[in-house]
């Protein structure tokens, strides 16, 4: 779909005559992230859809406790330190950002009082400033109000390299002032298409100035409120011990009407994923689990357990092939899989074709994965819900050995293909993680009948996603011909998750194998493309190179396997709406349970 | 005696420095960083991950690295975690009373268990309580806790929902609502534990007494027309246990270690699953805290069992 294609359907959308889900639909299907296809549309002028709340109750408090289970517990309560989404979760419990994503991608704002857009001059024409309005009267948890000097203290705080914060890379490329007591101006340094970053979702939450202003930089450490926060959420802070529980209380003064609804939290955290469904979906100890990574089977059992279901929420994960372009067997200058070499087999298309028609998606969903890991031909992804049923990939051995022997890949006497003396014969290497063993058993029988010989190699998951220089065997060094594993897209914008493809990106010796593109596939098309979207402020042309990118690297640079939504064990009283574009408690203030 | 002592804890020192060398040398040279979580993270620029690395001095040799947490350690210095930024001794103080409360009860239990089966089965061996007593013992040393565990979530947890099987330190209510309620929650780790324990300390306890039950003076005490229950308390056992109380002294800084299977399965905050999560996070620090409190416990436990054996057995001398 290109440029006047998109057009056209937006001018649908304006007219009436489609449905803005359609449309989000639609654009998910190409492999666009929800939030994107949403940003077109505003962009576009399209009303902003108002994200209608589901809460019933009609005071505050009186729901009694709530507990949730996270089984990779929670290790700090400062959302600028925060590795992972266990401690991102356990700070959102009590801090927020100014604004979330819900479910189908549209901002919704928490501590800001609109969402900024061309329409409210929020957003300037030249996508160099976003002025943010600050919600009137909110004030932290211990009294003192909520102000625009806040919002400017966590971009100074975060983006001082002495604080050492993990969210560095949100605040650094950014200027904030403060305009008046209740509005501050983002300023960014060239014209800049992906806007929400700073102060939205998952690296947003804003800490109080008054209580971490003494320890900023250097003393960043020290601070008593890295492990007690003061925050404007929902829940007041009550206990805290790291790798175990935290516990909350109702906020008697949170600035929603009739929020929250329960009188405690408490998030328990440790333990392994399968008893943290059991807990939920069993036995009903508790009321939500966070990221059950189970087998579908095992979850479908114990739903029968009458108490709980398993909810997903389509995200940006992907579970996927990559096909090494470099020789992992040659060592040149101290390294293998140097991008001086060329890999003899894996470089000819053919083969990258045949492979792609070798990998049994549908089993792997069907006897692996089930809801958990939905087949896939995109490497972009997208909302499970709005899937096309047409995607374009395909199951096919027949088809493979054509197209083998078209490409002059003739079997040999032990039956593997070799052309020129270079036998068709990879390793395939992975984390040691029950369904990826059986992924790669599936992937191996395949190639073994079109005369691809593979073998397996699985690490421990330390080892295997660790940026240790001096182990051969990390992900990002990649010496084998294959390897799979699972990327996230905790990002609603695709332009971060695009960059692993970007020729300048690539990993090696030199940058430490640091840099993102592992596969050290190269493409100048591709590298153009993605310099257009990085500078390009309309939407609908940015969105229809992303398009454009994941057409060329699907199949051809990685082969997508499975997209894997966000999965949580939920009681069946409990009403929690997730987002597979923010954290899973984004939400927190408006989760209660019937009566 | 106190020569002896003094000497003891002179050699101490050396076997304690060579332990934390040896200790520190496997956790620098293991695979692993633990800023590994950010390289999958694309938000995270590496130069991001460099000057955390910097921060902590990682990239220090590891010669470097030894003798500053050396240093730190002789002046009460715990050094501090990398992942929850907080010292460690608080992390290991906040984690104690939990392990001693649930891995303490425990050794109770095995040996309120132990003890009394023990010493009927030694004075009526192959009698029909002896043989109950020998297959339970068996069974119950060759089943291995995580299996034992969750069977015993799957009867109380899930079947009868007597029992809660996500261990609770935290709970609420006073009074007798407050203990019955830590009952509640340690009852079947305590159980998994204990009986565990209890099961190998039995065969124990029964092997002590028949070695000495037939010793002459046993004989010679019968013989003075000493009721049997005067003979078995206080000429038999007080001599059986002199081995028996070595084993439990040695198995002191176990308490403190924790039970890392049984802690994961119940979800128990004790010293064993932070010993755990720390590893898999490569938290050195922590690491390497638990473990070298752990090496001065066995030192020091083996010191006071020797202590101990000689108070009971007036024969050993120190010299």
């Amino acid at each position: 779909m290109n440029e006047q294609e998109l057009r056209g359907l937006i001018a649908q959308v304006k007219a009436g005559r489609m449905s803005r889900r359609a449309f989000v639909r639609t654009m998910v299907t190409l492999g666009l992230t929800a939030p994107l296809a949403s940003q077109m549309l505003n962009y576009a002028g399209v009303a902003r859809a108002e994200t209608k709340s589901s809460y019933k109750p009609t005071k505050r408090g009186g729901g009694g406790p709530l507990k949730v289970l996270w089984w990779q517990a929670p290790t700090l309560l400062n959302p600028h330190f925060a590795t992972g989404t266990k401690d991102q979760e356990a700070s959102r419990i009590f801090y927020e950002p100014l604004a979330g994503w819900d479910a189908d991608g549209n901002l919704v704002p928490i501590l800001a009082a609109e969402i900024p857009d061309t329409e409210n001059d929020g957003l300037s024409r030249d996508g160099l400033t976003v002025t943010w309005k600050l919600k009137p009267n909110v004030r932290w948890h211990d009294g003192k109000p909520f102000t625009a000097d806040d919002v400017v203290f966590n971009w100074e705080y975060a983006s001082d390299p002495a604080t050492a914060a993990l969210t560095i890379a949100t605040y650094n490329k950014v200027k904030v002032e403060k305009v008046d007591q209740l509005t501050v101006r983002v300023h960014f340094q060239k014209p800049t298409p992906y806007w929400a970053d700073a102060f939205v979702g998952t690296r947003g939450m804003i800490l109080p100035k008054h209580l971490f202003e003494a320890y900023k930089g250097d003393k960043s450490r020290d601070a008593p409120t890295n492990l007690k926060p003061v925050g404007t959420g929902p829940y007041k802070f009550v206990s805290f011990n790291p790798g175990d529980l935290v516990t909350g209380e109702l906020n008697p003064d949170y600035h929603e009407p009739n929020r929250p609804y329960f009188d405690t939290i408490e998030m328990k955290g440790g333990g392994d994923a399968v008893s943290a469904a059991r807990a939920v979906l069993q036995t009903g100890e508790y009321d939500y689990a966070w990221n059950i990574q189970v087998e579908d089977e095992i979850l479908q059992r114990l739903e029968k357990g009458g108490r709980g279901h398993v909810e997903l929420d389509p995200g940006g994960a992907i579970e996927h092939l990559q096909l090494n372009n470099t020789d992992p067997w040659t060592e040149v200058d101290g390294e293998r899989s140097s991008i001086k070499t060329k890999h003899p087999t894996l470089t000819d298309p053919a083969v990258r074709e045949a492979l792609a028609l070798l990998v049994d998606r549908k089993s792997v969903q069907d006897y692996i994965y089930g809801r958990t890991g939905i087949a896939t031909g995109n490497f972009l992804n997208n909302p499970e819900k709005y899937r096309s049923k047409n995607t374009k990939w395909e199951f096919n051995i027949e088809k493979a050995n054509q197209v083998l022997e078209a490409g002059g890949w003739k079997r040999g006497p032990d039956g593997v293909r070799a052309k020129d003396g270079k036998k068709l014969s990879f390793v395939y290497q992975t984390s040691i993680n029950a369904p990826r063993q059986k992924n790669q058993q599936i992937v191996k029988q395949a190639c073994q009948k079109a005369g691809i010989e593979v073998e397996l190699k699985s690490i421990v998951a330390s080892v295997y996603f660790s940026s240790d220089v001096a182990n051969p065997d990390t992900y990002a060094k990649f010496y084998t011909d294959l390897q799979m594993y699972n990327t996230t897209m905790t990002e609603p914008d695709p332009g971060f998750f695009m960059l692993q493809f970007v020729s300048s990106e690539i990993a090696s010796k030199e940058n430490k194998w640091q840099n993102r593109n592992i596969t050290r596939w190269r493409n100048e098309e591709y590298d153009k493309l993605y310099r257009e979207a990085d500078n390009e402020l309309d939407p609908v042309k940015r969105a229809a190179s992303f398009i454009r990118m994941n057409d060329l690297v699907s199949d051809k640079a990685v082969i997508p396997i499975v997209n894997r939504p966000k999965a949580q064990a939920v009681s069946n009283k409990l009403h929690a709406p997730g987002s597979g574009w923010d954290n899973d408690l984004w939400n927190l203030k408006d989760w209660y349970r019937d009566a | 005696m106190s020569r002896y002592l003094v000497r003891r804890l002179l050699i101490a020192i050396p076997s304690l420095i060579g332990i934390s060398i040896v200790l520190f040398t496997v956790l620098a040279l293991a695979p692993g960083d633990p800023f590994g979580e950010l390289a999958t993270n694309p938000n995270v620029p590496p130069a991001v991950r460099a000057a955390l690395r910097a921060k902590f001095g990682l990239d220090d040799p590891i010669v470097v690295r030894y003798l500053r947490w050396l240093v730190a350690m002789l002046h009460g210095d715990w050094g501090f975690s990398f992942v929850s930024r907080v010292d460690v001794d608080q992390l290991i103080l906040q984690r104690l009373p939990t392990t001693l409360l649930v891995i303490g009860s425990s050794q109770v239990l095995a040996l309120m268990i132990a003890l009394p089966v023990g010493i009927i089965a030694a004075m009526r061996p192959y009698s029909l309580f002896d043989q109950i007593a020998n297959t339970f013992a068996f069974v119950g040393f060759s089943l291995p806790t995580f299996f034992t565990g969750i069977v015993f979530i799957l009867i109380f947890s899930v079947y009868l929902g007597w029992l809660p099987s996500v261990y609770q330190s935290d709970v609420g209510g006073t009074g007798w609502q407050w203990l019955w309620e830590h009952v509640r929650n340690a009852a079947m780790p305590v159980a998994v534990l204990g009986l565990f324990q209890g099961a190998s300390w039995t065969r124990f306890v029964r092997s002590a007494m028949l070695d000495v039950v037939r010793l002459d003076y046993v004989t010679t005490a019968r013989a003075k027309g000493l009721p049997e229950r005067k003979v078995v308390i206080k000429h038999v056992v007080r001599n059986a246990l002199i081995p028996v109380v070595t084993l439990v002294a040695l198995q002191m800084p176990a308490v403190f270690g924790g039970a890392i299977i049984t802690e994961q399965i119940f979800r128990i905050p004790g010293i064993g699953s932070l010993l755990i999560s720390s590893i898999l996070a490569n938290d050195t620090p922590v690491i390497m805290a638990v473990t070298f409190v752990f090496a001065c416990l066995v030192i020091a436990f083996n010191l006071l069992a020797d202590i101990i054996y000689g108070w009971l057995d007036p024969r050993i001398s120190y010299r």
